[in-house]
């Protein structure tokens, strides 16, 4: 009941943080000179009538405040209008969201099954050798740009051809059978998940290595292994535990880092995913799209963090017991 | 302080290399007018994508000569309908030391013409190729480094007197201000940083010197970065602010404002060190990922992002790799940067162990 209680708490709580954003997002947008339908007015195929009800829906003949006033109420509604193209927003988004979140969640899969055992081991073998080396690697990783990165895969995949070269799906994707489908999603993946897996990796095994040193380091870790514990029970039963707690917390942020990240590596490999359609909205200044998919974004972001804390109330005794104050 | 931790870098083998790599880099950045065989904007149409000239020391009988290179010649192969290049052998062109080549504008004020090598006139010396205007690419990699290397270190002198600002109010006034502030700095953090630099960059109006756009960039990525840095101020100032030393402060009349920046900020000071030493790398890859996609650093103007651009193109990847150097460049430097970053947080900070 208890946990309940904060969750909505928490919910509540993100409710003037999003309208924060959205006047943040929407004053900077409006602060470039761009007539924000201008290619809506080139494009032949929209009517006048449409063009009409976007000047009136997003009240560009009145003052700022009342524009901003007009498009929170129709975001509220669900109502994000269409985008240059004459499409309707919602629907470009409920494409591509499902393709940046499926991205996302399988680098985090991969990060963790990869970067905590790396921590541990890290950890354990503090001041070693492998210890340097790994430090050495994960800096590495850290260190290479990530749409340099892509270029460099894409080149070895045209080269070998082992691998396709962008997008998310073959073109005879509706055709095939379903273990054909996931075959070749996975075929896709395979590079976009390889950049975003090696940037960062780096990240999450050092934080594990340096969690677990602390703990190591805590005054019952010592009585245990006082009191004659074997070293195995020790730390997978006592240290690890603790350890890995602050590292739920970083996952609301490895998220938010994936978001942020991912949007070049999605535009070098042609990913249809929320980065790029984001990143062509602003090249076209295509403000409906990018207004919206902004919010997206920081929706996504706060949901992220709040699932973080949620799955922290669960894992973490202490935190129920104070009542759910983070 | 800074003596000892020079001290401790230079003793770990890996930061040691790592300084002497950023050295060699900003001495050849600094240099940048001399070492260049050409200058940034020079450009040879008939040249277009050259491959890396050849430099010969062994003459066609076989004999040591002076170092010589011969120009590319552009050809059209109808049967494939591609472009070939082959070395003009017809006339050799001898290297220069120190001799007079393109005129330039030492540190942009003394105008000198001695360059560190270059050829004669009608010869052309592009160490790296050139890109598709017939620029050389070599040259515009030390131009363009003055850009990106510095484009990071910019941003966070205007960041970090925002952030410790913002961070010390907020920290210290408490209660209905701390609120407000935080909310604000929180709603920042809620936008993907890269959305947001993206947004910021595109609202930049077109036709800008070269100069403003380069300074707003500087400033769209402090703008993008200062509320991470102020959250954390904010956690050190509350937990000094009701130390001995601040209630002294107070209690001989010093304003509120002085307290912040004369008693309580000095606090952080290691910690500022860690946190900027740790963020310069990353704005170096801002820089460069916002150039790449063409909203950073425009041409003519050269930075390492702006030059990957063409690295977009497949046909350049696979038969052009010389255009791809500026990457390199870019993972050497964050990676020197995040070394010494790792060794000094170690030093300043022994209780965090190597994050």
């Amino acid at each position: 009941m208890q946990v309940f209680i904060y969750i909505l708490k928490r919910i509540l709580q993100s409710i003037p943080l999003l309208i924060i954003v959205s006047l943040i997002s929407f004053f900077i947008i409006r602060l470039s000179p761009v007539d924000p339908l201008a290619e809506l007015r080139l494009n032949p195929s929209v009517s006048k009538e449409t063009l009409q009800k976007e000047t009136e829906r997003l009240g560009l003949d009145k003052p700022i405040i009342v524009q901003y006033g007009k498009w929170a109420k129709s975001f509220v509604k669900g109502d994000l209008g269409i985008t240059s193209n004459g499409e309707q927003v919602s629907t470009k988004l409920k494409e591509r969201i499902p393709n940046t979140l499926l991205l996302a969640v399988v680098v985090i899969f991969m990060t963790w099954i990869v970067g905590v055992p790396l921590g541990v081991l890290a950890a354990l073998r503090w001041k070693s050798k492998t210890d340097r080396i790994l430090t050495v690697l994960t800096s590495i990783g850290m260190a290479i740009p990530s749409f340099f990165f892509a270029v460099l895969l894409l080149l070895f995949a045209v080269k070998t051809g082992w691998f396709p070269v962008g997008g998310l799906t073959s073109s005879n994707f509706s055709e095939m059978s379903f273990g054909g489908k996931f075959w070749d999603l996975a075929h896709h993946l395979v590079l976009p998940v390889t950049v975003l897996f090696t940037i960062s990796l780096a990240g999450l095994q050092r934080q594990m290595r340096a969690n677990l040193l602390d703990v190591l380091d805590s005054d019952y870790v010592k009585f245990a292994k006082a009191k004659g514990l074997s070293e195995f029970k020790v730390v997978y039963k006592h240290a690890l535990r603790n350890a890995i707690n602050p590292m739920i917390t970083l996952l609301g942020f490895e998220f938010a880092g994936l978001l942020s990240g991912a949007a070049l590596t999605e535009y070098v490999f042609q990913y249809p995913g929320l980065g790029r359609l984001i990143l062509e909205a602003v090249l076209r200044s295509d403000i409906n799209l990018v207004m919206a998919s902004l919010m997206m974004g920081a929706i996504m972001l706060i949901l992220g963090n709040l699932i973080a804390d949620i799955l922290l109330i669960i894992t973490d005794p202490r935190i129920r017991v104070k009542g759910g104050v983070s | 302080m800074i003596k000892e931790v020079l001290k401790q870098l230079w003793k770990d083998k890996f930061a040691r290399i790592a300084l002497i790599l950023l050295g060699i880099i900003y001495f050849a950045l600094f240099f940048a007018d001399f070492i260049a065989p050409y200058t940034k904007d020079f450009s040879d149409r008939t040249m277009a994508y050259v491959p890396p000239s050849k430099i010969f020391t062994i003459d066609e009988n076989g004999k040591l000569s002076k170092p010589y290179t011969y120009n590319y010649k552009r050809d059209f192969d109808g049967e494939n309908l591609r472009i070939v290049y082959s070395l003009d052998r017809s006339q050799k062109h001898y290297l220069k030391f120190f001799a007079q080549g393109e005129p330039y504008k030492f540190l942009g004020l003394i105008p000198m013409k001695r360059h560190l090598v270059t050829t004669d006139s009608s010869g052309r010396l592009f160490l790296l190729g050139a890109d598709i205007n017939g620029r050389d690419v070599f040259s515009r990699l030390l131009f363009g480094g003055r850009i990106s290397m510095t484009i990071g270190f910019l941003a966070l002198f205007v960041l970090f007197p925002i952030g410790l600002l913002y961070g010390g109010i907020s920290g210290y006034f408490g209660g209905k201000v701390d609120t407000v502030m935080m909310r604000f700095a929180e709603a920042v953090m809620s936008i993907p940083s890269f959305y947001l630099l993206i947004i910021l960059a595109s609202v930049l109006p077109s036709g800008m010197t070269s100069i403003q756009r380069f300074m707003l960039i500087v400033i769209i990525l402090a703008l993008v970065g200062w509320a991470g840095f102020a959250r954390v101020v904010r956690g050190m100032v509350l937990s000094v602010k009701n130390q001995e030393f601040v209630q002294a402060a107070r209690s001989i009349g010093q304003s509120r404002l002085g307290i912040i920046v004369k008693h309580i900020l000095p606090q952080t000071t290691s910690f500022v060190i860690v946190a900027m030493t740790l963020s310069v790398p990353s704005y170096i890859l801002s820089e460069s990922g916002l150039s790449f996609l063409g909203l950073g650093i425009q041409q003519p103007d050269a930075s390492w992002g702006n030059m990957l651009k063409e690295a977009q193109e497949f046909t350049n990847i696979i038969s052009r790799p010389w255009l791809l150097t500026p990457g390199f460049l870019i993972f050497v430097a964050v990676l020197a940067f995040n070394l010494i970053g790792d060794t000094i947080r170690d030093v300043l900070d022994p209780k965090n162990k190597v994050r």
